[in-house]
C-alpha cells in the first residue's frame, strides 16, 4: 500500500489542533490557498484514445508536464480537452503512475521508446518501482552497449575519406582500418607475420639443441645459433619500432595514443632490445637484462590488433572486474583461513612439510583449485579432515562468480557477432547511420525543472512551523546543533536576533519544499572584545531531496513510495539541497552595537552550508 | 565442473519467497470495510457531499481495504515529521480517532474527527483535545498523562533543535500548563476547567480558527 502523503496532509494539519492549548507562542498564519477547491474531471486525448481523470490526480506531481501549467499548451479549446500526439499505449502507464504513485516498466515495450515518453512527460526514470527496476536497468544497459557498438562501427566504417585530408590523417586511417588501401593491408599482414616470427623465435631459442662438436652438455639453440637469432630479433624490433613511430606520428592526439593500452604494449615489447644494446656485457647486470627479455613475450599481445576475439576477451574481463575482484577477495580470505588451520593441525608431526603459514598457502591454493600436486600432504587425522573441507569449499567458492563472467562474455560476443553482420549489411546497402546516441538522454534527466512551490509544500511548512511554535524550539541541522552545543559549553554569550518573520517568507520565496529551517543567528559576542560578528539571521529552506536528481517533485513521489522502495541506479547520488536564503533583519537585539547583516552574507552562508545539507539529505532519506 | 554447479545453484532462485508472500497477502485482504451511505454521513458531519466524496476518494486510494491500522497510521504521520519520532504522538492520535476502540480507524471515524476539528464549534474542538490528552478516558487529565503527551510532542522535534532541548523541558512545559489550566489546584484538570481556561486565552481562541480552510 502506497501511502500518499498529499492525501493525508489535511488530516495531519487537523490533528495539529491538539497542540494548540499547549502552544507557548502564537501560531503562524496559515498559507493562503488560491487554488480552486472543487475537483473536476479532465479529459486527455492521446492520439484519439480518450482518458479521463480527476484534476487532483494529475496535481499530485506538480513538476511533471501533466501536473504543471505546461499542459495548458496542449489544451484544445474547440474540444475542451488536452491533446497529445503520442503513443496511447505508453500513456496508460504514465497515467497509472499518477493514479497509484508507482511507475511500472512494460516489458514488451522498447526501452528507448519508453525513455522518450518519460522524458516528454517530465518523469524521471529513477522512480520506477522495485518490481520493474531491475528489468529496466538491464534493458537500458544492453541498449547502451549496443549503441556504443554502433557508434564504434560508425567510426570505423569504410566510408570514403573526407576530401581534404592530410597525409597524416590518411596514414592514421590506414593504421586503424587496414582494409582501406592495399598498402595498409600489406603492412598489416607483414607486421602480423613478424610478430609471429618474433614470438616463435623467443620460444625456440630456449629449446636444447645438439651440442656442437667437442661439448657434451646440451646447449639451448639460442646460444648455439646466437647470431642468427640476433639478426632475426633485430629485424623484428626494427619493424616494430618503425610501426610504433609511424603510429605516433599519425595519431590525432598523441597524448591519448601514448596512454592507450596498445601503445604501452608496443613500447614494452621493444624496450628490452634497446636496453640490451645499451647495457655493457658484464655478468652483474646481465642477470637483470635476462629478466627484461621476458617482456618480449608481450609481443604476443600485439596480436589483439589483429584479432577481434582477443579484444572481446579483454573487454569481458574489464566489464567483469567487480566479479573478478570479489572472487579474488573471497579466495584470499578462504586461503588464509585454511592455511592457518592446516598449519596448526599439522604442527605436531615431525617431518611435516607445513613449515609455516605462508608455506601452507601453497597447499591451500593447490587444494582449493582441485589441482592436488601432492608435494604437500597432511598426515594427521585433523589435517586430513580440514584438508577435505578445504577442497570441497574450494569448488564452491570458485564456482560462484564463474556463471556471471560466462554470461557477460556470451552477451558481448553475441553483440559483436551482430555488429559484424550489420557492418556487412551496410557495406552492401550503402546506408548512412544516424547517431543514435542522444547524449542528453543518457546523462542526467531532461525532465522539466519546473520549480513549483506547490500548495502541499506551503501547508507542510506551515504545519512544521506550528510544531515549532508549540514547543518554542526550532528545527536545526546536525552541524548547527553541534556548534550550539560547543558554544554553550564554552560559555559564550550568544545573543539571539529574535527575528520572528511572521510573514514566513511565504511571499518572498520562489521555490522550496518541505522545510528544514535553520536559523543561523550565532551572533557571538566575546566577553572581552567589542567586535561582534553578526552573521545575520538567515532563514533557509531546504528541499527534501531523496536520492534523485534536481527535480523537487521527487519529494512527493518518494514520499509516496514505500520507504524501502527508493533505490538508486548506477550508483549515482545526486544530492542537491536547493537552499533559499532570505535575509531577515536582526531585530530586537539587546545590543545595538551589532552591525546590520549585509546582503552578501546570506549568500556566503548559503554556499558554506551547501555541503552540510548532504547530511540532512542522508537523514531524511532514511524515511 | 565448477561452472555447472554454479549455474545450477543460480537457477533455483527465490521461488520460495514469492509463494510465502502470496500467502501473507491473501490473509491481509480479507478484512474489508465499506462506509455507510453518503447521505447519512452528510447528516452526521459538517461536510458537504462533495467534500465527503473528495475525502473518501483519497482515503480509498491509500487504504483500499477501508481501514487504517495503527502501524500504518504511525507510518503516515511520521512522514510529515522526518526530524523526530512521531510514533508516540501518533499513538495518542490514533486512540483519539478510534472512538470505538476497535483497533483500526474506519472512514467514519476519520471523517467524524475531521468534522469536529475543521468544522466544529469551539467547545467541540476543545472537547476533542481534552479527549486526546485524557489518555485513560477517566475525565481528568493528571500530570502523568500530560507529561506523556508533551514528551511525545517534543519527540517529534527530533534531536537537533535550537535552542538545545533540555531533558526537563517537557516537565517545565507541563508545569506551566497546569499553572494555567488547573484552577482549583487539585492536581488534575477537568473538562470544564480546561474549556474555561482556554476560552480565557486569546491566543488559543484565535489559533483555533486557523485550520478552517484545510479542506
Amino acid at each position: 500500500m502506497a501511502a500518499g502523503v498529499a492525501t493525508w496532509l489535511p488530516f495531519a494539519r487537523a490533528a495539529a489542533v491538539g497542540w494548540l492549548p499547549l502552544a507557548k507562542k502564537t501560531m503562524p498564519k496559515p498559507p493562503v490557498d488560491n487554488t480552486s477547491r472543487s475537483d473536476e474531471i479532465l479529459y486527455v486525448n492521446v492520439s484519439g484514445v480518450r482518458f479521463q481523470t480527476w484534476k487532483n490526480t494529475l496535481d499530485r506531481y506538480p513538476d511533471t508536464l501533466l501536473g504543471s501549467s505546461e499542459k495548458e499548451f496542449f489544451f484544445n479549446e474547440d474540444t475542451q480537452e488536452y491533446f497529445f500526439d503520442r503513443d496511447p499505449e505508453m500513456f496508460r502507464h504514465i497515467l497509472n503512475f499518477y493514479r497509484t504513485g508507482k511507475l511500472h516498466y512494460p516489458r514488451h515495450e522498447c526501452i528507448q521508446a519508453f525513455d522518450e515518453e518519460l522524458a516528454f512527460y517530465g518523469i524521471v526514470p529513477e522512480i520506477i518501482g522495485d518490481c520493474c527496476m531491475e528489468e529496466y536497468r538491464d534493458r537500458k544497459k544492453e541498449n547502451q552497449e549496443r549503441l556504443a557498438e554502433d557508434t564504434e562501427a560508425n567510426e570505423s566504417t569504410d566510408a570514403p575519406l573526407p576530401p581534404h585530408s592530410t597525409p597524416r590523417e590518411r596514414l592514421w586511417r590506414a593504421f586503424e582500418n587496414p582494409h582501406t588501401s592495399t598498402m595498409a593491408l600489406v603492412f598489416y599482414y607483414v607486421t602480423g607475420f613478424f610478430i609471429a616470427v618474433s614470438v616463435i623465435a623467443n620460444v625456440v631459442e630456449t629449446v636444447p639443441c645438439r651440442p656442437p662438436k667437442g661439448k657434451v652438455k646440451d646447449l639451448p639453440c639460442g646460444e648455439k645459433y646466437d647470431l642468427a637469432f640476433f639478426c632475426m630479433d633485430t629485424a623484428c624490433v626494427l619493424i616494430f619500432t618503425f610501426e610504433y613511430l609511424m603510429r605516433l606520428f599519425a595519431a590525432p592526439s598523441r597524448c591519448k595514443f601514448m596512454r592507450s593500452v596498445m601503445s604501452v604494449i608496443d613500447v614494452v615489447a621493444i624496450m628490452p632490445y634497446y636496453i640490451g644494446l645499451v647495457m655493457p656485457e658484464n655478468e652483474d647486470v646481465s642477470g637483470a637484462f635476462v629478466t627484461l627479455r621476458v617482456f618480449r613475450v608481450f609481443r604476443i599481445f600485439k596480436f589483439s590488433r589483429h584479432s577481434q576475439g582477443l579484444r572481446i576477451l579483454g573487454y569481458t574481463l574489464k566489464s567483469c572486474a567487480s566479479e573478478l575482484g570479489f572472487l579474488l577477495f573471497s579466495l584470499t580470505m578462504a586461503i588464509i583461513i585454511f592455511a592457518t588451520v592446516m598449519f596448526y593441525a599439522e604442527k605436531g608431526t615431525a617431518s611435516s612439510t607445513f613449515t609455516s603459514i605462508p608455506a601452507s598457502f601453497w597447499y591451500t591454493i593447490v587444494t582449493m583449485t582441485t589441482l592436488g600436486y601432492g608435494d604437500m600432504v597432511p598426515s594427521t587425522i585433523a589435517g586430513k579432515i580440514f584438508g577435505s573441507i578445504c577442497s570441497l569449499s574450494g569448488v564452491l567458492v570458485i564456482a560462484l562468480p564463474v556463471p556471471v563472467i560466462v554470461s557477460n562474455f556470451s552477451r558481448i560476443y553475441h553483440q559483436n557477432q551482430r555488429a559484424d553482420k550489420m557492418r556487412a549489411q551496410q557495406v552492401c546497402m550503402h546506408l548512412c547511420f544516424q547517431t543514435h546516441l542522444d547524449r542528453d538522454r543518457d546523462s542526467d534527466s531532461t525532465a522539466l525543472c519546473v520549480k513549483n512551490r506547490s500548495a502541499f509544500e506551503h501547508q507542510h511548512h506551515h504545519l512544521l512551523h506550528c510544531l515549532e511554535k508549540t514547543t518554542n524550539h526550532e528545527f536545526t541541522d546536525e552541524m548547527n546543533y553541534s556548534e550550539l552545543c560547543m558554544t554553550e559549553s564554552v560559555g559564550f554569550r550568544t545573543s539571539r536576533s529574535t527575528s520572528l518573520s511572521s510573514q514566513q517568507g511565504a511571499q518572498n520565496n520562489s521555490t522550496g519544499c518541505c522545510p528544514r529551517r535553520v536559523r543561523r543567528r550565532a551572533a557571538m559576542r566575546l566577553a572581552n572584545s567589542t567586535v561582534s560578528v553578526s552573521r545575520g539571521s538567515v532563514q533557509e529552506l531546504d528541499t527534501l531531496q531523496f536520492k534523485t536528481t534536481t527535480i523537487p517533485h521527487q519529494t512527493r513521489s518518494s514520499l509516496n513510495a514505500q520507504p524501502d522502495n527508493l533505490k538508486l541506479n548506477c550508483g549515482e547520488q545526486d544530492f542537491t539541497a536547493a537552499i533559499i536564503s532570505i535575509p531577515t533583519p536582526p531585530a530586537n537585539t539587546p545590543d545595538e552595537s551589532l552591525p546590520p547583516s549585509p546582503a552578501p552574507i546570506p549568500g556566503i552562508l548559503r554556499n558554506t552550508q551547501a555541503t552540510a545539507y548532504t547530511h540532512e539529505s542522508f537523514k531524511i532519506s532514511s524515511l | 565442473m565448477g561452472a555447472v554447479v554454479g549455474t545450477l545453484t543460480m537457477q533455483t532462485k527465490s521461488r520460495r519467497l514469492s509463494r510465502d508472500k502470496a500467502d501473507d497477502d491473501l490473509e491481509m485482504t480479507v478484512v474489508c470495510h465499506r462506509p455507510e451511505g453518503l447521505d447519512q454521513m452528510e447528516a452526521q458531519t459538517n461536510f458537504s457531499k462533495r467534500e465527503l466524496q473528495v475525502l473518501y476518494r483519497g482515503f480509498k486510494n491509500e487504504c483500499p481495504s477501508g481501514v487504517v491500522s495503527e502501524e500504518t497510521f504511525k507510518q503516515i504521520y511520521s512522514k510529515f515529521f522526518p526530524h523526530g519520532d512521531a510514533s508516540a504522538y501518533a499513538h495518542y492520535l490514533f486512540n483519539a480517532f478510534d472512538t470505538g476502540h476497535t483497533g483500526s480507524i474506519k472512514f467514519e471515524d476519520f471523517v467524524t474527527a475531521l468534522s469536529i476539528l475543521l468544522r466544529g464549534s469551539v467547545t467541540e474542538k476543545l472537547q476533542w483535545t481534552f479527549n486526546l490528552y485524557d489518555i485513560n478516558r477517566d475525565g481528568y487529565i493528571n500530570k502523568e498523562e500530560m507529561t506523556d503527551i508533551v514528551r511525545a510532542i517534543y519527540d517529534m522535534m527530533g534531536k537537533y533543535t535550537y535552542p538545545v532541548l533540555k531533558t526537563d523541558a517537557p516537565k517545565q512545559h507541563v508545569d506551566a500548563f497546569f499553572q494555567k489550566m488547573d484552577k482549583n489546584r487539585d492536581g488534575v484538570v477537568t473538562l470544564d476547567e480546561f474549556i474555561l481556561s482556554c476560552q480565557e486565552d486569546e491566543n488559543i481562541m484565535r489559533s483555533l480558527q486557523l485550520f478552517e480552510n484545510v479542506i
